[in-house]
């Protein structure tokens, strides 16, 4: 790695005067991007910004109809926490299908979603669920938020303070890993709002997307015999030496169906 | 130059580090603990696994100076003054290794996955040790380890 100086303020105040002080400044969360992306040499900030114990960023709660997630909550303790359990299974099913544990230990559901990785998990759990990015200085619609391969909505010196998913009726989350790296060779997501049906893909394009014709046929009949003959264009879908498009395409229609199976499987509908 | 002070194997250091250095690194260079191994270098043999405070951990991707005021176990601080820790027991009694370069991660991985499953089922023993890669592909004799260590731990309760 580089050189860069390390920082860890003791505020969001802080953080955020820090960041936006230093054009080449990087914030750390978890780093399991991160310092991979340095020691490779792929990013050389001037310094690091630690937010990872700021007090702004932690825990998860429930508000009414929606679960509120801390930035800086790690994967494992998304995939453990008991009212995620009761109130948003499927994004415990999202956490704990990411890396491996010593991973899942360490990186964080705001480090995944602002560095939005087109193979990465929680981007389909979000765009799906309709999730709320709550920054230092606005609010931003998940549909808004995703816009490219590792592009979001954020500002250079926005920091991520929470995502709020409203709570469905049910919802499963089914991936392809691909056997080495553990990366989503498509994902997706499908979430049950009962007057409508949202359904995002990770993994399969450079950025997530939601599936239009998926959730317009769920949303008539949530079975996977609504989705007899329905497929996925391959057209703009990564193609690279793990997959042709036309491949991630059929594995995103199987993931489809594979998740609506398991919405039924446990509603026993 | 940074000034970190954290607890390794339950002795208290205060250290100044370079901001850029790696907890492996610490842990290897300028502690001497030479049983946690540098694998991949890229976070995905594991065997560079150490516990930050209890949570098993990949010392490679983690700079020293996030480990600030945590409580780090590696492979030398886990036996008891005398003897061995049960899951060095069963790697060794089952021959959970061939070359034993992984084993180090291996049994630091296999500590805090049964902290979290005491009695876990094959599918949580593979998922568990999923971080953690053997290349003499010894993988059958580190999973009859793993639940040969969880029925002695459970005996021991």
């Amino acid at each position: 790695m580089y050189p860069f100086t390390y920082h860890r303020p003791r505020s969001l105040p802080d953080a955020l005067a820090r960041l936006a002080a230093d054009p080449d400044a990087k914030l750390l969360a978890g780093g399991m991007t991160l310092i991979p992306s340095m020691k490779h040499r792929l990013a050389a900030p001037s310094q690091l910004i630690d937010i990872a114990r700021l007090p702004e960023l932690q825990g998860i709660a429930r508000a009414g109809q929606s679960l509120t997630v801390g930035a800086a909550s790690r994967y494992d303790e998304i995939a453990r926490h008991p009212l995620v359990a009761e109130c948003l299974p499927a994004l415990a099913q999202v956490a704990d299908a990411i890396g491996d544990p010593q991973v899942r230990s360490r990186g964080t559901i705001g480090g995944s979603i602002a560095n939005s990785d087109p193979a990465a998990d929680f981007p389909a759990a979000v765009l799906a669920l309709a999730a709320v990015i709550r920054t230092d200085r606005r609010e931003i619609a998940a549909d808004e938020y995703f816009q490219g391969m590792f592009t979001t909505a954020l500002a250079p010196d926005e920091v991520i303070c929470e995502i709020r998913f409203a709570i469905p009726r049910r919802a499963a989350y089914a991936k392809f890993h691909h056997p080495a790296s553990g990366y989503a060779m498509a994902g997706v997501f499908v979430a049950d709002f009962g007057e409508t049906v949202r359904v995002g893909v990770t993994g399969a394009a450079p950025a997530v997307f939601r599936w239009h014709e998926a959730e317009a046929a769920l949303t008539r009949r949530l079975a996977p015999e609504a989705l007899q003959g329905l497929a996925l264009s391959p057209d703009g879908l990564n193609a690279d030496m793990h997959a042709p498009a036309s491949y991630r395409a059929q594995l995103a229609a199987v993931m489809l169906r594979k998740a609506v199976a398991r919405i039924q499987e446990r509603t026993g509908a | 130059m940074t000034t970190l002070t954290l607890k390794v194997n339950g002795s208290a250091q205060t250290l100044d580090v370079e901001d850029r250095t790696l907890l492996v690194d610490l842990l290897r260079d300028r502690l001497g603990l030479t049983g946690t191994h540098v694998g991949c270098d890229t976070s995905q043999c594991g065997c560079c696994t150490v516990h930050l405070d209890g949570i098993a951990v990949k010392s490679c991707t983690l700079l020293a100076l996030q480990a600030e005021g945590a409580e780090v176990v590696t492979i030398e601080g886990l036996a008891p003054e005398s003897g061995l820790h049960p899951v060095q027991e069963a790697f060794s009694t089952c021959h959970g290794l061939q070359c034993g370069y992984c084993t180090p991660g291996m049994i630091m991985a296999t500590t805090d996955l049964l902290a979290r499953h005491p009695d876990p089922t094959d599918e949580q023993i593979r998922d568990g040790l999923a971080g953690n890669l053997c290349r003499c592909t010894g993988y059958i004799n580190i999973e009859a380890a793993v639940r040969a260590a969880a029925a002695a731990m459970r005996r021991a309760d």
